[in-house]
Parts: structure tokens; sequence; C-alpha cells
């Protein structure tokens, strides 16, 4: 890679540990995808929930945070995912003080480093949302592909210690999606169904992306008839980023870069189209159904809802109650949260049994863990990333629309 | 003589080891059971194999940028795989090598090695060089 006086002096060591660190990392990652060179971004967003950075991780960032202040600093404004507990509710979810101390520490070290602590997947509806041709080095799939696609920044999936890095250097390697060559459409999708609510707009993007299946693949799909909410396209591209790893799609007629079709594939061949079918949709949900089961847990989460879904849910769930043998969760951003406690929203989830987690999201909240100690193994969401991730944690997840998942929730079985 | 396959210059140390191949991706928050080291999701064509000190060969990685940070973890609590190889790996899981320093290597001249390489073929990676050698078969 190319280096500027600059990055060569952070290589050497000479703008301290942490920038040497970041660096070194920086060039190992843009070596392997044959990066030319860095490129300065804007904003970086690190998931580092404490289930995956473990006391090995944590005690890496409590390192960091011992270095001398200008050393250890971020230089760009950086901000985190969520988190894996939230302290005010951690013990109603059987979660343990072992994992509340763990992520106090995270928590200080992060502070520490100058990093804000956002704990939200949501960003980009809460913080601050990235422009187009924006450079940045955002973690967490939902955030990158929402980034990309809607708003026509330009990220790869960082993870953790490398949007730890952009932080420190205040660039990241220019390979992937932050070069015009990897923007170009390659498969070709045609609706001849339309999705109807937020679990369908996340079943779409469980079909397309299982047929996609690279993060190297840029799906192009057409034949939407009205425009989707932020939100729809929030379910979309979380599920789209969870089932293929796919970092960017164009929708045509509705994402920036494809007022077209042919402007989605940048003038080239357009491929033969895959159609998407009734059918295709119902197979999906049929993947998941586990029709009169009893259940056990029904989360509203992945990605965490805005304030408009929480009105929606609070709509749906207030005067009624959760069944004895069920439990519902609802995770948002921190931000979110306030709102929806000023406005009310909360109190009537909370009034009809459901717990609103803030800073947090399901499966980063030690799920294997809360499974065993509530004894929860069916489990009910909206969330197509969701049912995709959970089952790796012993749980046996299904997908339904948020109303549906709330009359189940009160009936305690799936309706 | 034993097989040869070029690939693209990787990431990690070079090592020795025995290969667990599949058809399939792998994310580690998805698809793993990290503290016991097998494969615990149910979908996955290694569901509750083995993965310590393997050399996982496998498609490509799926979404979930949490692999990054548990590669590290997982080498740190002897829990981990030898190396992994890839037919394409996406941007987590070649950060979570260097972040971890564990053995990866991707792109192969001659295709897919989920078709190249066997479950039980002794393998030699070599990261630097781009060159994986099957040490028990012969070219």
């Amino acid at each position: 890679m190319r280096l500027s006086d600059e990055e060569e002096a952070m290589l050497a060591g000479e703008v301290g540990a942490a920038r040497q660190w970041a660096i070194k990392h920086q060039i190992a990652v843009g070596g392997f995808f044959d990066a030319p060179d860095f490129v300065r971004v804007g904003q970086a967003h690190v998931m580092a929930d404490t289930e995956s950075l473990g006391e090995t991780g944590v005690a890496w960032l409590e390192d960091l945070a011992a270095l001398p202040k200008d050393q250890r600093l971020v230089r760009i404004p950086t901000i985190t995912d969520p988190r894996g507990i939230d302290l005010a509710c951690y013990k109603r979810l059987k979660q343990t003080d072992a994992m509340a101390d763990i992520e106090a520490r995270a928590i200080v070290a992060f502070e520490a480093l100058g990093v804000l602590m956002t704990n939200t997947c949501i960003n980009y509806q809460t913080i601050l949302p990235p422009v187009r041709g924006e450079h940045a080095a955002f973690g967490d799939t939902g955030v990158v592909i929402y980034a990309n696609s809607v708003m026509g920044a330009r990220s790869n999936f960082e993870g953790g210690p490398s949007a730890l890095s952009a932080g420190f250097t205040g660039r990241t390697p220019r390979y992937g999606y932050h070069l015009d060559a990897h923007r170009i459409g390659t498969r070709h999708f045609v609706l001849h169904d339309q999705p109807r609510d937020l679990a369908d707009w996340g079943a779409l993007g469980g079909i397309v992306g299982r047929a996609t299946n690279s993060y190297w693949h840029v799906p192009v799909i057409s034949g939407v008839t009205s425009t989707p909410s932020s939100d729809e396209l929030k379910h979309f591209g979380a599920a789209l980023a969870s089932f293929g790893s796919v970092a960017l799609f164009h929708l045509v007629g509705v994402t920036p870069e494809a007022p077209t079709l042919a402007a989605a594939f940048y003038g080239c061949a357009i491929p033969k189209a895959t159609a998407i079918s009734a059918d295709d949709f119902a197979a999906f949900y049929a993947g998941f159904a586990a029709p009169s089961e009893k259940v056990d847990v029904v989360v509203f989460a992945a990605p965490q809802l805005s304030l408009l879904e929480l009105q929606h849910l609070a709509g749906l769930i207030a005067g009624r109650r959760i069944h004895p043998a069920t439990s519902l969760i609802v995770a948002t951003s921190p931000e979110i949260k306030f709102a929806a406690d000023r406005m009310g929203l909360t109190r009537r989830i909370e009034d009809a049994g459901g717990i609103v987690a803030a800073g947090v999201c399901f499966y980063q909240m030690y799920a294997r863990e809360m499974a065993q100690a509530n004894g929860w193994q069916r489990l009910l969401t909206n969330s197509a990333k969701l049912v995709n991730i959970i089952g790796g944690y012993g749980y046996q997840p299904t997908l339904a629309s948020m109303e549906r998942c709330i009359d189940s929730a009160v009936a305690g079985r799936i309706l | 003589m034993a097989i040869l396959l070029k690939c693209h210059k990787g990431i990690g140390p070079a090592v020795t080891g025995f290969a667990l191949v599949a058809p399939d991706n792998f994310s580690a928050r998805y698809d793993l059971d990290r503290l016991e080291g097998r494969f615990s999701r149910p979908t996955h064509k290694l569901y509750l194999q083995s993965f310590l000190d393997k050399i996982l060969v496998l498609q490509t990685a799926k979404g979930g940028v949490a692999s990054a940070w548990m590669l590290r973890e997982m080498a740190a609590r002897n829990k981990s795989p030898k190396a992994i190889i890839f037919d394409r790996a996406n941007t987590i899981l070649a950060q979570g090598a260097a972040f971890a320093n564990l053995t990866m290597v991707d792109r192969f001249v001659d295709g897919d090695p989920t078709t190249l390489i066997r479950t039980g073929d002794e393998l030699q990676v070599e990261p630097d060089a781009g060159l994986v050698t099957i040490l028990n078969r012969d070219g």
C-alpha cells in the first residue's frame, strides 16, 4: 500500500502505540484485499458487545485505555453498536452480575478512548446519517448496507477492531465498497409480489440474500410498486446482509445509485432476472413455521426499533396482557427509549407485561445464557435477521408479522 | 508428489493440519458453540462437528461483524480452528484473522477449494506464498 508521510509516522510509532497498532492492522487487511492506499473516513461505528469481546477483548481495550491521553483518543467521531447488557433491566432478563461487571469495564475503557457510547445499530436513523459519497468505517452489517444502499455512503463491513482502527487513524484501506468498480449491480431480481409489512421486507431480504450469497455481489431489485419507508428498508437490508453477507443493494427507482435499471448496472449488460413471487415468500415463512406451538419469548429487535415501530407496537399491545408463560422483549436505542418513555409508549408496552430494553439487541445479549436461565426455546419475531442468527444459540425461531407476534404473545402459542 | 493449490496471498503464519471441508459458509456468531468448540447451527453442514485444531475449508463468510472479535477470543482460550480456507472471504473474516493472527487464505486459481480439498486431507497452508499443499495425495 502507498503510505503518506502521516501514515508512515503512525506506522513508525511516532504518534503513539494505539495508532501504530491500528495502522499495522489496517495494512494487513488492506494487503489481503489489494488496497492501493488509504481513504479518509468521516465516522467510525464499533461493534463490540462483551459476549463477542470476551475477557480477552475487554482486557485488550483496557490496555489501550491505559495509554497516555494524547495517544489513546480516537481522532474522528467514533460510536458504538448495541451492548450486551442494559444495566437498567438485566436482572429481569436473568442476566448475571458477572455480565454486568464486564460490560461496565468495557464502557469505562471505551470512554477513555473518546468513543461515544451510542449503543445503537440504527445510527442512520438516530445519530448522524452519512451523506452520499461519504466514506465511513461502519460496523454492524445492517448499518453498512443501509448507509451504502439507501444513503449512497461508502463503507465495507468493518469488524470491531477494524472500525476502532479507523477511529484511531481517521482512515481505512481503500478496497471493496469504497471503489466505484464494486458498486455496479451484478445480480438482478424482479418482484412479482410486493412486501406488505416489515416482516415481509425482511423475508424479501432473506430470499435475495440466500440467492446472492456473497459479499462481493450487488443485487439489483426491480418491480417495486411503491416507495418503502426507512423502517422497511432497514429490515430488508439487515436481512439481506445477514442471509447473504451482502453490503450493497440497488432498489430501482428508490435508492440513489439506481434511478433506472440501466443506472443500477452502471451501463453494463443487465443480467437475466430472477423472479420473486408469492410462492417464494410463502416458502420462506414456511421454513420457520411452527403453528400452534407454545411460544416462550417474543422479540422485537435486530435492528433496534424506531420510534414509529414502537408507536405501532404500543398501539397493538395497549390494554392487553402477555401470557404468563411468555416473555416479550423489545430492544431500541437509548435515544429512542428516552423518547418512548417521554411519550408514554414504554409504559403501554410494560403495562402489558413486556420489557423495553435500551442500547442492546437481542442476539448480542448472551442469548444462549438467557435461553438457559429463562427456559426459552421457541422464539417468535418479526425480524428475518433474528431468525437467521438465533438458531445457532439453541433457539427455534419463527417469523411472523408484528400483529401476529403480539396476538401470539397474548395467547401464549403461535397463531 | 503432493498437490499444490495456488491462492491469493493470505494472513497469518504457515501451518500444517487436517482439513474439515463443507460446501457451506461461516460465521463465528451464527454457526458455532464457541465454548464447546463445535458447530451448533442445526442447518450447517458441519453441525455438531468439532472445529478444534482443524483447518476449516468453506465457501464464504456470512454476515455478522462479531467474528472479528470472536476469532481472537477463541484463540486465547485454545478453542479455535488452526486455519480457515475460503473460496472467497468477506472483510470481517479477513479483519478477524488479522486481529487474531489466524491463518487464512482464499481466491484459488483452480476454483472452489471445497471441491479441491477433502475432509481428512493433511494440508500445509503458506499464506505469504499464497500456497496450500495437500500432503497426503498425489497430483
